[in-house]
Formats: structure tokens, C-alpha cells, sequence
């Protein structure tokens, strides 16, 4: 059985967010609540479903995530751009952007 | 170009306050998010993989100097300070919060924009040729129906909830820049024996899972008809499309399961019973829209501008920009400008807030204040005096937009991909990058030429990989990314879909298979051949090899 | 279930009769199966008669004559005509009302039935629905307001309003 953590978008500004241990909702996947076991995985999906209830979170799901030196990162590579921001560098950061 | 009078004005407010209605039911909890989400599609706004992502429409890719400051405005005030142009001639900001959505479509509406049908199942933004009423080949100026079947589409109330999502294109043109043959319908303006301009109509093409090219169901139909016709046409697509498999549903699979033939059948008798109505397009009605579209004031220009000339033969880095990036304009002593947004190391399609800005400032001093949006997600000035060239040149330069690679090898349309897009398989944008870096020596860009790189993440083909001269379509092979390569494929007057040449390719493999296929054809082009060309007199052969038979790129995956 | 009619919620004089349900005596709405096999028995009670149509029925297979235009000649026997909305993203009934309304001149009742809710309510009103069986009765001020939320439309419809087009011909005229 692989670690999984909730994952969501938060409904009034639809940013990435994740299920923590204390029920709130955090911005980085570090602070999310892991779960070892199948039955963990469904407590916290049930919290999750809660939180949708009460309109703080849209469309919640478990992901699969790796211990990394310490670090939890998700596994799948598109899990890992949504925890970190688009791998690309934006118009806006680029210097030819003379802003 | 168009202006809202007090009824398209009131309709769009209503319009807004309608939608600020419906997102306060939502955080209230009286709507649950599956009631929600049509609701918000219809209005443009998706829950992307990051954030919620706004799209806002932009009728036919045309837009006022205005209009472009208060995207930027809306990009610095609601957003992360750029947007970006799609290929649809719309912009996406990807960053908006739900709660000061209907702030933001307030701000919008003060300069006659908004997002209706930004997405859904619906008639989605009319396109329309970019270079509309200033190119030397057309019939006429497709804007003004385009404008006439805005209107009609725009909260239709029988056709808001269809199969899946309707796209139409027009062209006034010969040569097609505005890509018919793969829309749900493309209306392409024609002259009948008599001289008299009406449209050839083409149903069922379209990109996706099936590409298909449309057929042709009309000859000719008269500008009266037209609208009567679209109705027709959609009363029998929102009554028998496939609803039973969101794959099946687009209109091209009921063409294509019924036959062309039958569908034209049931499409011609529903129109005999609607076509003496109140659809009817009177000639003053059409007028009256002509009139918006009425040329700006010219000045009279009896041939090329001498200084025009003068600083061609003597600038290099100016002769390559005109050459690159101008297009041929009907008046003369004009041009049709091309404001490239692929600059080297760039998202394909992005502008930030201040790049909006000061094209809107350069649109004002050198072109009547009108900017269009391409399809290969660049910006256009459609009117600069040639006289005003060179500076205006310099002055794009500045703000990053005078790459000189309109058409070539770094031009290069993009769908976000999976750095933004929930539905991705793979990235798209560092994939256009990595290629804009390897063809980055500009005389090795001009040498190859014309060619078409197209890429989407993932088989809704928002990038239009089957119409590239060269396609890429991501795919997921386990987690890793790959990526399918296409070749042959045109969205012009000879449609043609891109022939898959082998198995996918992985994401470091990706640009060396791209410079092998560019290899193949350097190597066997006939003297001013492009690339197309050579691909329809060769086949996919001497590029499979190329790709295929190095080992370097081989991948069995 | 409750019956909207005219902004205001209605007591519903029609009773909807199964299959295998004995018809009542007073207005009854059968399925359109019954309707065929029992039409003769249906009018000779001298009570009036409305079908219902699923969105598959009344639809019917591209190039068959679809139901609406079978039971067009009967129309000004019926007294209402149910169309459903299987859910509300699914707009086959939105036609099959014009057709009934522009076609047909069909001037009975056009009931909504099925996934019925305020933010298609104009729509539907718009294409010649007359009537609307709603689940949640609580929120009348809302259909109310719905009704209401966009004042003039670009198109023609079963409404017969004016349209856009038509207001601005009418403008012209006057200036
Ligand atoms: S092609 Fe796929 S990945 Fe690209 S924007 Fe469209 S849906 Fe998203």
C-alpha cells in the first residue's frame, strides 16, 4: 500500500490545496495528512467530502505520494506540476517582458 | 469595427448580473458544483489544474486599443499581470478567483467584452479569417457575418444545450487562413454565376479523437439565408447528435454516421420549413452591420513608400522582419503587420499586462487603433502605412514582439498542456521551447522556411497537431510523457490531416526527431519547395527513416 | 412535485396515469404508447387527454417522421404535451417545444418535466413551455426573478417576442 494524501481546489479562488492532519487546508503537499492504509485513505476522503459539504474545497481526490529524502512529493508527474506551479518560466518572468 | 448599441450594452450587463447571480448561489451553497459547472462553462470559466481559468471571448479575433488595455488591466488587477491567446482568437487568464469573476466580467462589459459561451456545450466564439477586410484575395469581408451570426448564437435559447460544443468559422478569402474545413461548420464566401456573394457551406469537420475534414453540403447559399440555414442545420444536430457517448457527440459523427448525403437531405427539408421566416436576413440589416466594418480613413498612396524601400535595401535585420513577418495588404502603400508572440524561450501566446499595453499604444499611433488575434496565437496591426514601418519595427522590438519568424519553424502554436490544463497527458509548452532554442540561428530558420509545428497535450487537439505541417500530440506511456508525431497535415483551402509516422517519442528524444524530419527535408527539397511540398510529392518515407532509422531516436515505446 | 405556471404555483388538474393504471375520470396524461394503442377509447371519454413523450420518442431516428410530427395531426385533441428533460444538459426538449409551438400551432399546454431548474427557466420559456413541474417549491422569488434576468434576446422563439432584430427595425422606424 502506497502513502496517499487528499488533494482539492479550494472553492473561492480554486487554488491547490491539501487535506491536513488537524482537518484544514493547506497550500503545500508537505503539510498534508498521510495515509498508510486503506481505511486511513477513506477517513480522510470522508473529511474531504465534509469540506466540500461546507463549501470550502471542489472536488477532492486521493494522490499517490513518495518519501524523498524527508520530502513528500507526489508521484505522478502531473501531480508534481500541480503541487509545485507550471515548469515553465511565464511571459511575465522573463526579462524581455519590460515591465 | 462593431459597437454595442444600448441593446447588446443592456443584454451583456443583464448578462453579468445574471452570473454574479448564479456564482453567489454557488458559494451560498444553493448550488451544488455538478449544478454549477455548466453554468460556469457557459460563462467561460473552467477549474484548471491550478486555479480557475477564465475565457474571454473575442468575436472573430478583433479587438480596439481599448479593448487591449483593459485586458491588461484585467491581467494586472485579477490576475498574475499576462494572459493568453489561444487558437481560437480568444484570451485565457489563468488565475482569476471565483468570487471576483463577476467583478471582473463588470470591467469587461465597460469596453463591449465578455465571456458567453466561453465553453460548453454551446456555439462557441465565431472565428473568422485575421486578415478580414484588408487582404488582397477576398470575395468580402466575412466580418460582417461573422457579427450577424454572433448575434444569433449568443444565448440561443433552443441551442445552449447541445450534444457538445459548436464551433463556426468564416472566410471571405481564397486562401484560408481561418481553417473551415476542420470546424463543426465553415462558411467560406463565394460567388455564384451571376456575381452575386453568398457562401459555400461545409459541416463536420473537426479535430479531436476523430479528425475529419467537412463536406461540403451547399454550394451556394444566399446571404438572406444564412441565418435561417445555421438554424436548420443545428435543429437537426441538437435533436439527433449522439448523447449517449461525449466521444460520439460532436456534429461530424452524425454526419459521418448518417452520410453526408442523408444529413444534407434532413437539413435542406427542416430548412424549407423555416427559410420564408422571421430568420430572414433583410439586405438593410446587412448593410447596417457593413457599415461597422466600413474601411478606416486611408490615406492615398499611389505606390510603395520610397523610405519604405529605401531602409529594406539598406537594413538587414529590417529586411528580414518585413520579409518575415509583413503580408501583402490590398492598398497600396499599407501593410499587414504580424506581431510575433513566440520569442525565443517564450510561451507561445502568452503577453504580459505591458506588452498589451504598448501594442495598444502602437496600434493607436500606426494603425487605426485595431488590433486582430491570429490563430497562431500572434497579434496583428492591419493597417500600417509603410511610411511608419521601420519605426514601428523598433518599436516592437522593444517590447519583444518583432521576432521574425511568422510562419517558420519557431512560430510555433501551443496548446497550455500539462502545465495548466486539467485534461493534459504531456507538457506542450517547454516542448515549443526546446525546439525555439534548437532552430534559435534565424538564417537557418529562414533557409527551412515555411513550416507549421503544431503541439497539443493530449488528443482534444486545442493545439491542432493534425494540421501541422509537422504535429505532436503528448500522450502518457506510464507516467512518462511521449509524444506522437504527425506529418502532412494543412488547415488551409487543401485541408489535409498529418499521417502518423511511427511510434511516439519520448520528451528528451522529441527535438532531436524534429531536426531529423527537418533534415529529410532539406536534404531532398527541390530548389523553393516548402516543406509541405515536398511531404505531398514524397510521402512519409524519406522522414520516416530519418527519424526512424537513427538509432539516437529510435524508442519502441 | 410542484406545478409552476404563470410565475405562480398551480394545483395540478391533470393526473398522470401509469401504464397499467386504470384511466380516471378528469384530465389524464398518458404515455405516448398508450395514446396509440388507445386512442379511441382515450377521446370517447370526453375527458381531456395529454401525452407524454420521452426525449428519445419525441425526437425519434433522424429521417424517421418524429413523433411530434405523427401526433402534430392530433394536436387540437390534446390538451397538454409533456416534454421531458432527462437533465438539464440535455436540450433535445428545447426543439421539440418550437416544433410544437411554430410548426404545429399547437395552443395547449407545454409542460417541463424531469430535470427542471430556474437557471434554464427563461430558455424554456422562451422556446413555448408553458408549464413546469418543479421538485423544490421554497424558492419561488427565484423562478420569479429568473424569468425576468435577460429583458430583450437576439433571436425569434416560440415566445414570439421581439426580438433584438425586431426592436431595433422598430427604433429606426420611430426616429
Ligand atoms: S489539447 Fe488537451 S492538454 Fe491541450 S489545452 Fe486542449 S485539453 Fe488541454
Amino acid at each position: 500500500m502506497s502513502l496517499q494524501v487528499v488533494t482539492a481546489n479550494r472553492l473561492r479562488d480554486g487554488i491547490v490545496v491539501y487535506l491536513a492532519a488537524d482537518g484544514g487546508w493547506r497550500q503545500r503537499v508537505a503539510d498534508a495528512a498521510l495515509a498508510l492504509d486503506q481505511g486511513e485513505a477513506e477517513r480522510l476522503m470522508a473529511l474531504a467530502s465534509a469540506a466540500v459539504e461546507a463549501r470550502l474545497v471542489v472536488d477532492p481526490y486521493l494522490i499517490e505520494v513518495v518519501e524523498d529524502g524527508g520530502l513528500v512529493r507526489p508521484s505522478r508527474y502531473r501531480e508534481v506540476i500541480r503541487a509545485t506551479g507550471p515548469s515553465v518560466e511565464t511571459q511575465a518572468d522573463l526579462p524581455s517582458a519590460a515591465e | 469595427m462593431y459597437r454595442y448599441d444600448e441593446f447588446d450594452r443592456d443584454f451583456v450587463a443583464e448578462r453579468v448580473e445574471q452570473f454574479r447571480g448564479q456564482v453567489g448561489r454557488r458559494l451560498s451553497g444553493e448550488l451544488s458544483e455538478e449544478e454549477f459547472r455548466p453554468l460556469r462553462l457557459l460563462n467561460g470559466l473552467y477549474l484548471q489544474l491550478h486555479a480557475y481559468m477564465l475565457r474571454v471571448v473575442i468575436p472573430y479575433g478583433m479587438l480596439s486599443s481599448r479593448q487591449l488595455r483593459m485586458l491588461a488591466q484585467v491581467a494586472r488587477r485579477y490576475d498574475r499581470g499576462y494572459g493568453h491567446f489561444t487558437t481560437r482568437q480568444n484570451i485565457q487568464f489563468n488565475w482569476p478567483k471565483l468570487e471576483e469573476v463577476p467583478d471582473l466580467l463588470a470591467d469587461l462589459a465597460t469596453v463591449e467584452m465578455h465571456a458567453i459561451q466561453g465553453s460548453g456545450n454551446s456555439i462557441r466564439n465565431v472565428t473568422a479569417d485575421q486578415f478580414a477586410g484588408v487582404a488582397a484575395d477576398e470575395v468580402e469581408d466575412p466580418r460582417v457575418y461573422a457579427e450577424i451570426v454572433r448575434q444569433w448564437s449568443t444565448l440561443h435559447p433552443e441551442f445552449t444545450f447541445l450534444p457538445r460544443k459548436f464551433k463556426i468559422a468564416l472566410t471571405g478569402a481564397g486562401h484560408d487562413r481561418a481553417a473551415v474545413r476542420v470546424h463543426d461548420i465553415g462558411l467560406a464566401m463565394v460567388e455564384d454565376a451571376a456575381g452575386e456573394a453568398g457562401f459555400e457551406v461545409i459541416v463536420g469537420g473537426g479535430l479531436g479523437r476523430t479528425p475529419m475534414i467537412g463536406k461540403t453540403i451547399r454550394e451556394f447559399l444566399a446571404k438572406r439565408d444564412l441565418l435561417s440555414y445555421l438554424e436548420a442545420i443545428l435543429r437537426i444536430y441538437n435533436q439527433f447528435g449522439r448523447r449517449d457517448n461525449k466521444y460520439k457527440a460532436r456534429i461530424k459523427i452524425l454526419v459521418h454516421e448518417l452520410g453526408a448525403e442523408k444529413f444534407t437531405e434532413l437539413v435542406e427539408a427542416e430548412w424549407r420549413e423555416i427559410k420564408d421566416g422571421t430568420l430572414e436576413l433583410p439586405a438593410e440589416e446587412i448593410e447596417r452591420i457593413e457599415a461597422y466594418f466600413a474601411d478606416p480613413p486611408y490615406e492615398t498612396f499611389e505606390a510603395d513608400d520610397a523610405g519604405y524601400l529605401a531602409m529594406l535595401a539598406i537594413d538587414g535585420a529590417f529586411r528580414r522582419w518585413a520579409t518575415s513577418n509583413l503580408f501583402p495588404h490590398k492598398r497600396p502603400g499599407y501593410a499587414i503587420v504580424n506581431l510575433s508572440l513566440k520569442p525565443l524561450d517564450g510561451v507561445p501566446g502568452d503577453a504580459t499586462a505591458a506588452q498589451m499595453e504598448a501594442a495598444a499604444d502602437l496600434a493607436d499611433r500606426y494603425g487605426f487603433g485595431e488590433i486582430r488575434i491570429t490563430h497562431e496565437q500572434n497579434l496583428v496591426l492591419p493597417y500600417v502605412a509603410q511610411r511608419d514601418l521601420h519605426d514601428l519595427w523598433r518599436a516592437l522590438d522593444e517590447i519583444g514582439f518583432a521576432t521574425p519568424n511568422i510562419g517558420q519553424v519557431t512560430d510555433i502554436i501551443s496548446c497550455p498542456g500539462l502545465d495548466f490544463c486539467s485534461l493534459a497527458s504531456a507538457r506542450s509548452i517547454p516542448v515549443a521551447q526546446r525546439i525555439g532554442r534548437r532552430f534559435r540561428d534565424l538564417d537557418r530558420q529562414f533557409d527551412i522556411g515555411e513550416l507549421h509545428i503544431n503541439i497539443s497535450g493530449c488528443i482534444n487537439a486545442c493545439g491542432h497537431h493534425h494540421v501541422g505541417h509537422i504535429g505532436l500530440l503528448g500522450v502518457d506511456r506510464k507516467g512518462e510523457e511521449y509524444y506522437q508525431i504527425t506529418l502532412g497535415g494543412s488547415a488551409d483551402e487543401n485541408a489535409s490531416l498529418g499521417e502518423i509516422v511511427g511510434p511516439a517519442v519520448s520528451y528528451d528524444a522529441v527535438v532531436d526527431a524534429i531536426e531529423a524530419v527537418i533534415a529529410a527535408y532539406l536534404e531532398h527539397r527541390e530548389p523553393d519547395e516548402p516543406f509541405i511540398e515536398t511531404y505531398r510529392r514524397l510521402g512519409a518515407e524519406p522522414f520516416k527513416e530519418s527519424v526512424y532509422g537513427k538509432e539516437s531516436v529510435h524508442d519502441a515505446a | 412535485m410542484t406545478l409552476l405556471k404563470g410565475g405562480e404555483i398551480v394545483a395540478d388538474e391533470w393526473a398522470a396515469v401509469g401504464d397499467d393504471d386504470p384511466v380516471p375520470a378528469g384530465p389524464a396524461i398518458v404515455s405516448l404508447q398508450r395514446w396509440q394503442g388507445e386512442r379511441e377509447e382515450l377521446l370517447r371519454r370526453n375527458h381531456p387527454v395529454g401525452v407524454r413523450l420521452a426525449s428519445d420518442e419525441a425526437s425519434g431516428a433522424p429521417g424517421a417522421p418524429g413523433v411530434i410530427e405523427e401526433i402534430s395531426a392530433d394536436l387540437d385533441r390534446l390538451g397538454v404535451v409533456v416534454l421531458e428533460f432527462a437533465s438539464f444538459t440535455d436540450g433535445r426538449a428545447y426543439s421539440q417545444a418550437r416544433l410544437l409551438r411554430e410548426r404545429y400551432g399547437f395552443e395547449g399546454e407545454v409542460r417541463a418535466v424531469g430535470n427542471v431548474l430556474r437557471d434554464q427557466y427563461q430558455f424554456m420559456l422562451r422556446c413555448g413551455f408553458d408549464a413546469f413541474e418543479v421538485v423544490d417549491p421554497g424558492k419561488l422569488d427565484g423562478w420569479r426573478e429568473a424569468a425576468s434576468e435577460i429583458g430583450a434576446w437576439y433571436q425569434p422563439a416560440a415566445d414570439r417576442r421581439q426580438s433584438i432584430p425586431a426592436l431595433r427595425h422598430a427604433a429606426r422606424g420611430r426616429a
